[in-house]
């Protein structure tokens, strides 16, 4: 502990009050202003929940019906919030039942703050009742991880956990407290922490870089704009909106970047990826400079790097250096917080027309639509499509809405067809992929953000991985909204069957309960529709409830997602159909 | 396909629990394996240094130092090609008495840093340092003597090249 005193720089504002560990756990997230966590309770962390007991007028506690609904909860809370996401679980099952959540939150940079109980300390490696590794178990997918064994080291690890969670590139830290650290007694005190000697949480930038990259950026005549999530954990949307406001430069968010500008900007020319905008995905072979601010070039957006925008130069501006270069080489890294170097970029940025490149995009952009998109929202076609639930989803909500998606076909027809005019509205797995995250997490969105509406959209095999979750609605009244977009296939991976594997539907047919009566034996109100014409009053009756409410739309059983750049292909390369 | 090289990592880390595996963890990953690996102190007090010593690209190598780095009680991580460290292994070898007064055995302990540093009744063991090349070498020498046990320490490695932690961790704190 001495080390981590030394490393540590904390301010200085505290007085001493003696109490158990367990009760110093709850101080010190009040402390942070974390007043609310989900959670299961368990053997080894009743200590800690005996203390929620005695705190309960000031710290609030939501109980999930499973750990990973707890840290989905978690994740939907901290997307809504930019504040971190607070869990409770005990040893054992309980902290391997989050490792999904933590991991989904590593990899799409969420802030949480995970707290696992453990066995006594003089048990530990002894392969006592409910003890596992959860700190080797979580290393790999921890921002940063720790075991207490002792109350006193309290509250240094957590002002140096919710530092580590929140600042920089966030992410998730998980901390393991042994019970005996929990009954144990403490000198309890708390300063914030400010600063940790071996972590750089935002890297200085360096002037010459802005004025490099803008020098490239002013004399580009096809300049392109690849934003993500960054301009959004970095607060960063109004600084973007300037920037690209001045520069006049086509912008194209990836899945997670969603909502930091409203859809309906001029600028704003779709998404890239997998299944993203033709237009963006195409002309991203075609620009000749590459504007990359706050992403980090996945797979799902860059397709075949060998043939990924090799004819522009390419301008990365990230506050992780570890993603310099990883994916796509750049010409120009300008390294630090987005909200920082767009501002110093204004400067030396110069007004510009990009009219006749701008025409381009529209160009494509009419293709696509007479082609995939019109087809989506205004299908001639009997069976319902997901897109057009999108469309009804936008026409009742104006875009204002939080839209929490989970995995899979459904997940990119919202990513491509919802309308957002608020940042932090796009609530969904990116990096992991989790089938199972939107229920729990439009629980904690709505949790979040109380006045905004919440409507979780989930396929059929999705909802079935945490449907467990409708419970905690029933117990906490969440008004979340719930759309089952229920084609009776394990969509995504049936498209691919269909395209790559000779339409050999392996264990992608499912058959499901009545979720109208399983909604309704939850006590939440609930609709079915499988018809186009009520389609809209379906949706305006759910949106218009003021409690929770379950819509399942039955859709088309083979709709598939268009465009597709198909693994291993160059985005340019990107199929209609 | 890159040419696949061998680096030498020096990783500068705080003194915690747990850093061994979140760094292994980083190499498991990517699927690399570690050749060598050494942990002591470094020259600043409460910092410790490993060696990691692996056979990778140069480009991998570049992304390794960036995700290592990325660690929050990583202080600072450098890679290094074999012309820019000073590196050095040590090894024992442990050979029944019976040969103590091989003359073939004192012949091949004419390498220059090779000595015995005890000796008993029943064995003795021969101390070796030098490049793994050399001690590879002794090995072969000494095998058909029978050895008892042999065992062989990871890299040590000294840059060549300023490695300035000092004065970086003088500039945060």
């Amino acid at each position: 502990m001495e080390t981590l005193k030394n490393e540590v720089q904390q301010e200085n504002t505290a007085t001493t009050v003696k109490m158990t560990g367990a009760e110093a756990v709850i101080k010190c997230l009040l402390e942070e202003n974390a007043d609310l966590a989900y959670g299961y309770p368990g053997g080894a962390i009743m200590p800690v929940y005996d203390e929620i007991y005695n705190y309960r007028k000031d710290f609030h506690h939501v109980l999930t019906r499973h750990e990973q609904g707890a840290v989905h909860a978690a994740q939907g809370f901290a997307r809504v919030t930019g504040k971190p996401g607070i869990v409770f679980a005990t040893s054992g099952p309980g902290a391997t039942n989050l490792v999904t959540g933590i991991a989904d939150a590593q990899i799409d940079s969420t802030p949480l703050v995970c707290i696992t109980g453990q066995v006594g300390s003089h048990l530990l490696g002894s392969d006592a009742f409910q003890e596992t590794d959860i700190i080797g178990i979580s290393t790999p997918v921890t921002k940063w991880n720790y075991q207490i064994t002792k109350a006193s080291e309290i509250p240094e690890v957590f002002a140096k956990a919710f530092y580590i969670a929140k600042s920089g590139r966030p992410g998730p830290v998980l901390i393991d407290i042994t019970k005996d650290a929990q009954f144990g007694e403490l000198d309890f005190s708390y300063k914030k922490c400010m600063k940790i000697r071996s972590y750089r949480a935002i890297p200085a930038f360096d002037t010459e870089k802005v004025k490099e990259a803008a020098t490239i950026i002013n004399s580009a005549k096809k300049p392109f704009i690849v934003w993500g999530q960054g301009v959004i954990i970095g607060e960063a949307e109004q600084e973007f909106k300037n920037f690209i406001e001045k520069t006049n430069i086509p912008s194209a968010c990836t899945g997670l970047g969603l909502s930091a500008l409203d859809t309906s900007h001029p600028l704003h020319v779709g998404m890239v990826g997998m299944h993203g905008n033709y237009a963006p995905n195409v002309l991203t072979n075609s620009c000749d400079v590459l504007i990359a601010i706050g992403m980090r070039f996945d797979d799902r957006v860059t397709g075949n790097l060998a043939t990924y925008a090799k004819q522009a130069k390419v301008i990365h501006f990230e506050i992780d250096p570890a993603e310099i270069d990883k994916n796509v080489k750049t010409d120009v890294a300008v390294l630090g917080s987005v909200k920082e170097t767009l501002v110093e970029a204004m400067q030396y940025v110069t007004k510009a027309d990009h009219s006749d490149w701008m025409q381009e995009f529209d160009k494509l952009y009419q293709i696509e639509k007479e082609t995939v998109i019109d087809d989506q929202l205004f299908p001639s076609k009997e069976g319902l499509t997901m897109g057009e639930v999108l469309g009804g989803i936008n026409k009742e909500t104006d875009g204002d809405a939080v839209i929490v998606t989970d995995v899979g076909q459904h997940q990119m027809f919202a990513w491509r067809y919802a309308n957002f005019t608020k940042t932090r509205s796009n609530v969904t797995s990116g990096g992991l992929g989790t089938m199972g995250f939107a229920l729990p997490a439009a629980i904690g969105a709505k949790m979040g953000v109380p006045n905004r509406e919440v409507i979780a959209i989930i396929g059929d095999g999705g909802y079935q991985m945490t449907c467990n979750e409708l419970g905690t609605i029933l117990q906490t009244k969440a008004a979340v909204k719930i759309v089952v977009l229920n084609n009776g296939y394990l969509g995504m991976v049936r498209q691919w069957q269909e395209l790559f594997f000779d339409k050999r539907y392996a264990s992608t047919e499912m058959e499901s309960p009545d979720f109208v009566k399983l909604a309704q034996a939850y006590d939440i109100e609930a609709q079915r529709v499988s018809k186009r014409e009520d389609l809209a009053a379906a949706i305006k009756t759910m949106v218009q409830s003021k409690e929770a409410y379950f819509l399942e739309v039955v859709i088309e059983k083979e709709d598939n997602v268009f465009p597709m750049i198909p693994t291993g292909a160059s985005v340019s390369d990107i199929r209609l159909s | 396909m890159e040419e696949v090289k061998n680096f030498t990592f020096s990783v500068y880390t705080e003194n915690n629990v747990g850093i061994l595996n979140r760094l292994s963890a980083i190499f498991l990953k990517r699927h690399i394996n570690i050749e060598s690996l050494t942990v002591s102190k470094s020259e600043i007090d409460n910092v410790h240094r490993f060696t990691f010593v692996v056979n990778i690209s140069e480009i991998q190598a570049y992304k390794l130092v960036g995700q290592l780095e990325k660690q929050i009680e990583v202080i600072r991580a450098f890679y290094h090609t074999k012309d820019e460290i000073i590196y050095h292994e040590t090894a024992l070898f442990k050979i029944s008495t019976e040969h103590l007064y091989d003359e073939d055995i004192q012949d091949k302990m004419k390498f220059r840093r090779a000595h015995i540093i005890a000796i008993t009744e029943r064995y003795f063991v021969i101390e070796a340092s030098g490049l793994k090349e050399d001690i590879d070498n002794m090995y072969d020498k000494l095998k058909p003597y029978g050895l008892l046990q042999f065992v062989r320490s990871g890299r040590i490695a000294i840059t060549k090249p300023k490695m300035a932690i000092s004065e970086l961790l003088q500039e945060i704190n």
